[in-house]
């Protein structure tokens, strides 16, 4: 039983929610690997993907997954272009709400602004990354990889390293992980760490040799390049040799300690490239295949709960 | 004509009393003033029974906003004094920020010939500290005094350069006048649309850290200390800065603060559904910081309390949290709210009408605030104790951004007077 109308966050999930969708997702997974991957559990639904914020990656990922379950897939992308015009947030969600869309996928620069929207439309909306607060279906597809790869979702240790105060994957992973009973460490310079991260049930260092002892998984973070002006880190090499993931830092995880990054990756400034294209380590690629089948997973639930759907 | 305000609970700040009595108006002004009884009435005065109300000085604000010129579809001379009577405020002090700001005569002049027309109560004008309110040059002082100016601030633009804070200091010194500033450093708010706390990396959301206005403040203080100038900030809102403000009056510096009820009454918790309604300027804070703040006006610490007006249309909080528009409209609600510490039981009515309306007037040199003969007839009749339900749309001002909207408020103005002519009726009493 999956109660919830919207996605807008990791928050709203309990546990059984969460292996819910990544049960679900399992079977996308295969069906994706099918020479026919089509399904037709969105047939006669509207999916609007309103990207407020570039991403090529994510709304591909959104556009595939709503094609293969037979949804009308249209693109959006309103980056900065509404706000030009004067129009509000909610002047844009009202419009949308007249073309009777049954899900809605918003990507928004702001913290708050795609739950905002959300209270003024009537279908299904999912947050696809608002400013640095949620981002919840990568920490859902980080988790089915995980769970894939360590065979559970529960009593592992987990590095969340680098930028971890403007990202929104990190606050996302940090609930979803805690919720399913994990050890959650953060691995960053003060600067890059959001206040009171201590008290989000992280382990925090500053240490990246400390911080990865024994852990099951790695995950880097993107360094926000754009914020890197200022006096968040003294340079990017500098960055590298202290925060970067080498083999060598590596090293100090578990032999089987497997490397994710959310990407686009800065291979040299977060990452070094030898470790992320290790096929052995890296489940990058995997982390993008994931993500199509929880997107799926993700949207087959929320329609179910569409009243007309139900009827 | 006399008109007898009989059978009241008079609140006197400046004497400290709270008792029964009535007071005898003549000509504008308070002719006499009979504690524990009623005076007799000369031949034809009215007589209006206040039902056993507390009867006070009415509530003068030092910070509201009004947009005229540049910004009436915000709030008008017209609305604003509407407003501020049905609140119990009898004397507004405007800021300077509109468009153009009042950095020049010709502006104070047409904002105050706007005020007498429209404004049910009196308008205490501020002009810019500094021309344009850029930060840069001072502006014309003497000028600007002669032509009604009160009071000197940038409003809500602090003067970053401390070199030039001190010049206007120094300048205006020299002639007495009262220096406003808003104590935010601007380089550690510059991107922060809450206080920074666990709370708001929780909601994803940039905050400034609450020691930016301690830091302001702090260098302020430095810079009283060297001028002598009559400093007021024009809002405290952290424990940081109290300390910073205690440490300045130790020193006996002629200095003072407000604080708004918004910073007292609410903290940052209220922001759980990303509510732009709550999005202020200086931010909402930690609850430690809320209640240190109460502390400090139940103390005297914090010498007056105001309702920061700001007035926003729909559109400019019809956005994400972090693009809408800061501020809140409080002219109604700073009375309900400010007796919130009267029910804590934190201060008597005579010391909170001190912070509302004695201290303020002294401060702007305003003969208000007070219930003595040759005071102005400047009143408020309120029912501390009135419960309701506040309903946004029912506000007078033009807009309508409270975020008290729908939240149970106890007590309201029954009966406002500005010159001792009533101008707010509310309840029969």
């Amino acid at each position: 039983m999956f109660a919830h109308r919207h996605l807008l966050g990791i928050e709203a999930l309990g546990r059984a929610d969460i292996e819910t969708i990544l049960d679900l997702a399992e079977d996308y997974v295969a069906l994706s690997r099918q020479r026919d991957k089509k399904r037709a559990v969105l047939k006669g639904l509207t999916q609007i993907n309103i990207f407020f914020e570039n991403s090529t990656r994510t709304q591909a990922s959104f556009e595939l997954a709503g094609k293969r379950l037979g949804a009308d897939v249209m693109n959006m992308s309103l980056a900065s272009s509404s706000i030009k015009k004067g129009e509000t947030l909610i002047d844009t969600a009202v419009t949308l709400n007249a073309m009777h869309p049954d899900l809605l996928v918003v990507r928004h620069q702001h913290s708050g602004a795609v739950a905002l929207l959300a209270k003024k439309v009537n279908c299904s909306v999912i947050n696809a990354g608002d400013g640095r607060h949620e981002h919840p279906t990568q920490a859902l597809l980080d988790a089915l990889t995980i769970r894939r790869h360590k065979g559970r979702l529960h009593r592992l240790t987990v590095a969340i390293c680098g930028d971890i105060n403007h990202s929104r994957v990190a606050r996302s992973n940090i609930t979803l992980l805690n919720r399913m009973e994990n050890r959650v460490r953060v691995i960053a310079p003060p600067t890059l760490l959001p206040t009171g991260v201590g008290r989000m049930g992280v382990e925090v260092f500053h240490d990246m040799r400390k911080g990865l002892e024994g852990v099951d998984v790695v995950m880097m973070l993107r360094l926000q390049q754009e914020r890197m002006q200022g006096a968040f880190i003294p340079s990017n090499r500098e960055y590298f040799h202290r925060f970067g993931l080498d083999e060598e830092k590596l090293s100090h995880a578990r032999p089987d300690a497997i490397v994710m990054h959310p990407g686009p990756m800065n291979r040299g400034v977060e990452i070094d490239p030898n470790v992320a294209d290790d096929p052995k380590r890296s489940v990058i690629q995997e982390q993008v295949e994931m993500g199509v089948a929880v997107r799926m997973a993700v949207m087959d639930l929320l329609a179910r709960n569409i009243p007309n759907m139900a009827a | 004509m006399a008109l007898i305000l009989a059978n009241a609970r008079l609140i006197d700040p400046e004497s400290g009393y709270d008792g029964p009595g009535a007071l005898r108006i003549e000509d504008g002004l308070i002719a006499d003033v009979a504690k524990g009884a009623t005076p007799a009435a000369p031949e034809g005065a009215e007589v209006m029974d206040c039902g056993g109300m507390p009867l006070a000085p009415g509530i003068v604000d030092m910070r509201v906003f009004v947009g005229e010129p540049g910004a009436r579809h915000k709030e008008s001379y017209r609305t604003a004094g509407a407003a501020a009577a049905a609140g119990g405020v009898t004397t507004i002090a405007v800021q300077p920020d509109t468009d153009p700001p009042v950095d020049d005569p010709a502006v104070l002049e047409f904002a105050m010939r706007r005020a007498e027309r429209a404004s049910l109560v009196h308008v205490a004008p501020m002009a810019a500290l500094t021309r344009g309110m850029k930060g840069r040059e001072m502006a014309e002082y003497g000028f600007l005094l002669d032509a009604g100016a009160l009071a000197f601030t940038d409003a809500n633009q602090p003067v970053a350069d401390p070199t030039v804070f001190r010049n206007c200091l120094d300048y205006a010194h020299a002639m007495g006048a009262l220096i406003v500033h808003h104590p935010q450093d601007p380089a550690m708010t510059a991107e922060g649309s809450v206080t920074e706390s666990l709370y708001a990396s929780m909601l994803g959301l940039p905050g400034a850290h609450p020691f930016a206005e301690r830091i302001m403040l702090e260098r302020d203080m430095a810079l009283v200390e060297i001028t002598g100038a009559r400093y007021h900030a024009d809002l405290v809102t952290t424990r940081g800065a109290l300390e910073a403000l205690r440490r300045a009056k130790d020193k006996g510096l002629p200095v003072s603060a407000a604080t708004s009820h918004h910073h007292f009454t609410l903290n940052e918790h209220d922001l759980a559904d990303y509510p732009t309604f709550f999005k202020l300027d200086p931010p909402l804070r930690e609850e430690e910081d809320r209640a240190a703040v109460a502390e400090a006006v139940a103390e005297g610490l914090i010498d007056v309390l105001c309702s920061s007006h700001r007035p926003q249309d729909e559109e400019s909080k019809r956005q994400p949290f972090e693009i809408a528009a800061a501020g809140a409209v409080g002219l109604e609600t700073l009375l309900p709210g400010a007796l919130k510490l009267w029910h804590d039981g934190a201060i008597g009515l005579p010391a909170l009408f001190e912070r509302l309306s004695l201290a303020p007037a002294r401060l702007l040199g305003l003969p208000a605030g007070r219930l003595a003969a040759g005071a102005p007839a400047d009143l408020v009749l309120f029912d501390p104790d009135a419960p309701y339900v506040l309903d946004r749309f029912a506000l007078r001002s033009k807009s309508k951004n409270t975020p008290f909207d729908r939240r149970l408020m106890t007590g309201r103005a029954l009966r406002t007077f500005v010159g001792g002519r009533e101008v707010f009726t509310h309840g029969v009493v």
